[in-house]
């Protein structure tokens, strides 16, 4: 198979052979890693073809492009020779072409005069065709691998450019900046499209988010094709309040509306208020037939209950018989609220993958953020469920924290023992306290108390008269 | 809500769920709304087999729409004859027929705005409002 170099992008490292080995199974196409350096831009891939190749990357968020590799090397001498060997036999199909050629250096670089002189040293390839910036017939690039503050090169590519990936276009057309409807706990919208991409979105699938907040994940997988519905626990969050988390904007913004500024509302069923763990969704045991699975696919950031405790549906003592009472008496009158009670993330995680071994098709994904920590205390373990397969890990690190991305595949009834789906029917931690029932949150804030004290130590130390620093960023709180 | 949706969604009570008379649910007092859409061949094709097509044409009966044909279509059904005999490959050349047409108005066109979806087991309603649905459980039934 012909080999050809990936450019990724050098964010969210962990990510980027997880996309590209999904992006090749939804375009069903064979692809094998060659070289692949967490700490560096390329990527040498075996795939099938040129329109593989292009089907591959056209959607990916986290690749720049995809070349045909016409030669590589650890010098220059070695390039060229590598190039004679390679892709002479091609050079005559480009030889009245126009033509553009550009050099690249990842870490290090080149002046424009060095720059000239490197592409004169390819003469021999001896294209004929005008050269031209915008547009051309065939673009060839150079690029330069270095190592930090060294002025040679470690390792050099050369490549015909086959396609260029969606990523600046999708990165800036989903900017949340720009977008008319926002949260606090809006997912950032390349994550939000390198999701829908690790989960399978594809044109004609149905995709539903269980926890909607403003709808970035369904809104990621509109953009890929699929047909998207929502939920969640605040009906606010999807009708709009008014406002938005943006000063100074006013108006009515809701989740639909972010859908009609995308043109993306023919792939919007609609979203309703639900808690998860009282799902209005069928999910009767599979054995009834009317219940085989209906979802392509389930993307989602649940709550973790950072900020405030996680609650579902339902109150913290039984009800007594009055009180049942006055529910009943009362829950048609405009304003009511429903009771909820503190609820335990693991037990919510287990809830999930329950749910989604009861709603996806077989071979369906369900992808979900979840925290983790980089101290070894805080360490959530990764839920799983006899009938889901793991098929990925990511992990987005932040100063004091870090997210995973964890995708499953819904394993085939043939592949699921039988009588399994009875044996994972868990009892559930019960518990009166949000802090005692999530462990990320007691730790968190415990973390949180330690920095407050070092804070203080430090204004001592450093004899300031007053404490004016409830300096503790909420930025952190917030990611 | 688009009327798709409803092939779906059941009574959110937990003991509600186990008897057949939870699903559909049935709208009542709705107020409905035809939001174009465009057309979506590969995502007809691929629910088809996932609709309750019994269970559909019921709610298309009490909403006063258009009947539903008592059988459900197969995926030829929703191409015009004409390509379907060419065997054109291409996704983008396919014709949809009247019964894609009709499907696509019923399924993903026409959207319930304001009422409410009623259980068909406990007769718990769920009031529907600016199109969108409230499943949230009173106290009393959780
Ligand atoms: C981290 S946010 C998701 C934000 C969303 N990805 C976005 O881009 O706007 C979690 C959401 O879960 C919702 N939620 C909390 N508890 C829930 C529950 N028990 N069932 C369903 N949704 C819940 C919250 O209202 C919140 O909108
Ligand atoms: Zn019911």
């Amino acid at each position: 198979m012909p080999e050809y170099l990936v450019r990724f992008a050098q964010a969210h490292e962990s990510f980027r052979k997880v996309e590209l080995q999904a992006l090749a199974d939804i375009a069903g196409v064979t692809l094998q890693i060659i070289t692949y350096e967490e700490d560096s831009p390329y990527c040498i891939v075996d795939l099938p073809s040129d329109t593989a190749a292009r089907k591959v990357i056209a959607r990916s968020i986290l690749a720049q492009g995809i070349y045909e590799l016409w030669g590589q090397g650890s010098t220059y001498t070695a390039l060229h020779d590598s190039v004679h060997t390679i892709s002479a036999s091609k050079w005559s199909q480009y030889e009245t072409a126009s033509f553009r050629f550009t050099v690249e250096g990842y870490r290090g670089g080149n002046s424009t005069d060095e720059q000239r002189d490197i592409i004169d040293s390819f003469a021999y390839m001896a294209f004929k065709g005008p050269p031209r910036m915008r547009d051309p017939d065939v673009a060839f690039r150079v690029f330069e691998d270095y190592d930090l503050d060294v002025k040679e090169p470690k390792y050099l590519y050369f490549g015909r450019l086959i396609a260029e990936s969606c990523r600046n276009e999708a990165k800036r057309r989903f900017d949340l900046k720009k977008r008319l409807y926002i949260s606090t706990t809006s997912m950032d919208a390349e994550l939000t499209l390198l999701t829908a991409n690790i989960a399978h979105v594809a044109p004609g699938k149905l995709f539903y988010d269980p926890f909607m907040g403003t709808g970035g994940f369904p809104i990621a997988c509109a953009h890929f094709g699929a047909v998207v519905f929502g939920s969640d626990i605040d009906g606010r969050t999807i009708r709009g309040t008014g406002g938005s988390a943006r000063r100074g904007q006013t108006g009515k913004y809701d989740v639909v509306g972010n859908f009609k500024q995308y043109d993306l509302e023919s792939s919007y069923l609609g979203a309703f208020v639900s808690d998860l763990t009282n799902t209005p969704l069928r999910i009767l045991p599979p054995d009834k037939d009317s219940t085989k699975g209906y979802l392509d696919g389930i993307v989602c950031d649940p709550p973790y209950g950072i900020r405030e405790g996680l609650k579902v549906l339902g109150s913290r003592q039984e009800l007594l018989e009055t009180e049942r009472q006055s529910h009943q008496d009362q829950y048609k009158i405009p304003g009511y609220i429903p009771p909820k009670k503190p609820y335990s993330f693991t037990a919510l995680l287990d809830d999930i993958l329950a749910f989604a071994v009861a709603t996806l098709v077989e071979d369906g994904r369900i992808s979900l953020w979840m925290p983790t920590a980089n101290d070894e205390d805080i360490e959530l373990i990764i839920p799983s469920h006899p009938c889901l397969e793991l098929s990925s890990v990511c992990v987005q690190a932040f100063n004091k924290w870090s997210r995973r991305l964890l995708t499953y595949r819904r394993r085939r009834a043939s592949e699921v023992p039988e009588g399994t789906l009875e044996a994972v029917k868990k009892e559930y931690e019960k518990g009166t306290r949000a802090s005692d029932l999530n462990d990320f949150r007691r730790k968190y804030f415990q973390g949180f108390r330690e920095l407050e004290s070092m804070k203080k130590e430090f204004v001592r130390m450093k004899m300031e008269p007053k404490t004016n620093g409830d300096v503790a960023s909420e930025a952190d709180v917030k990611t | 809500m688009k009327l798709l949706t409803l092939n779906f969604l059941t009574c959110a009570i937990k003991t509600c769920k186990t008897n057949p008379a939870s699903f559909p649910l049935h709208p009542r007092d709705a107020e409905l709304e035809i939001v174009e859409a465009d057309m979506n061949l590969p995502f007809l094709r691929n629910i088809l087999p996932r609709l309750m097509w019994e269970e559909l044409r019921g709610i298309c009966g009490e909403l006063g729409l258009p009947e539903l044909p008592a059988t459900p279509p197969t995926p030829a059904d929703l191409v015009e004859a004409s390509n379907a005999v060419h065997g054109s490959a291409e996704a983008d050349e396919e014709e949809p027929s009247q019964t894609a047409k009709d499907l696509h108005r019923i399924l993903l066109e026409t959207c319930i705005q304001e009422g409410k979806l009623v259980c068909g087991a406990c007769e718990h309603e769920y009031a529907v409002k600016e199109g969108v649905a409230n499943f949230l459980l009173p106290g009393h039934l959780v």
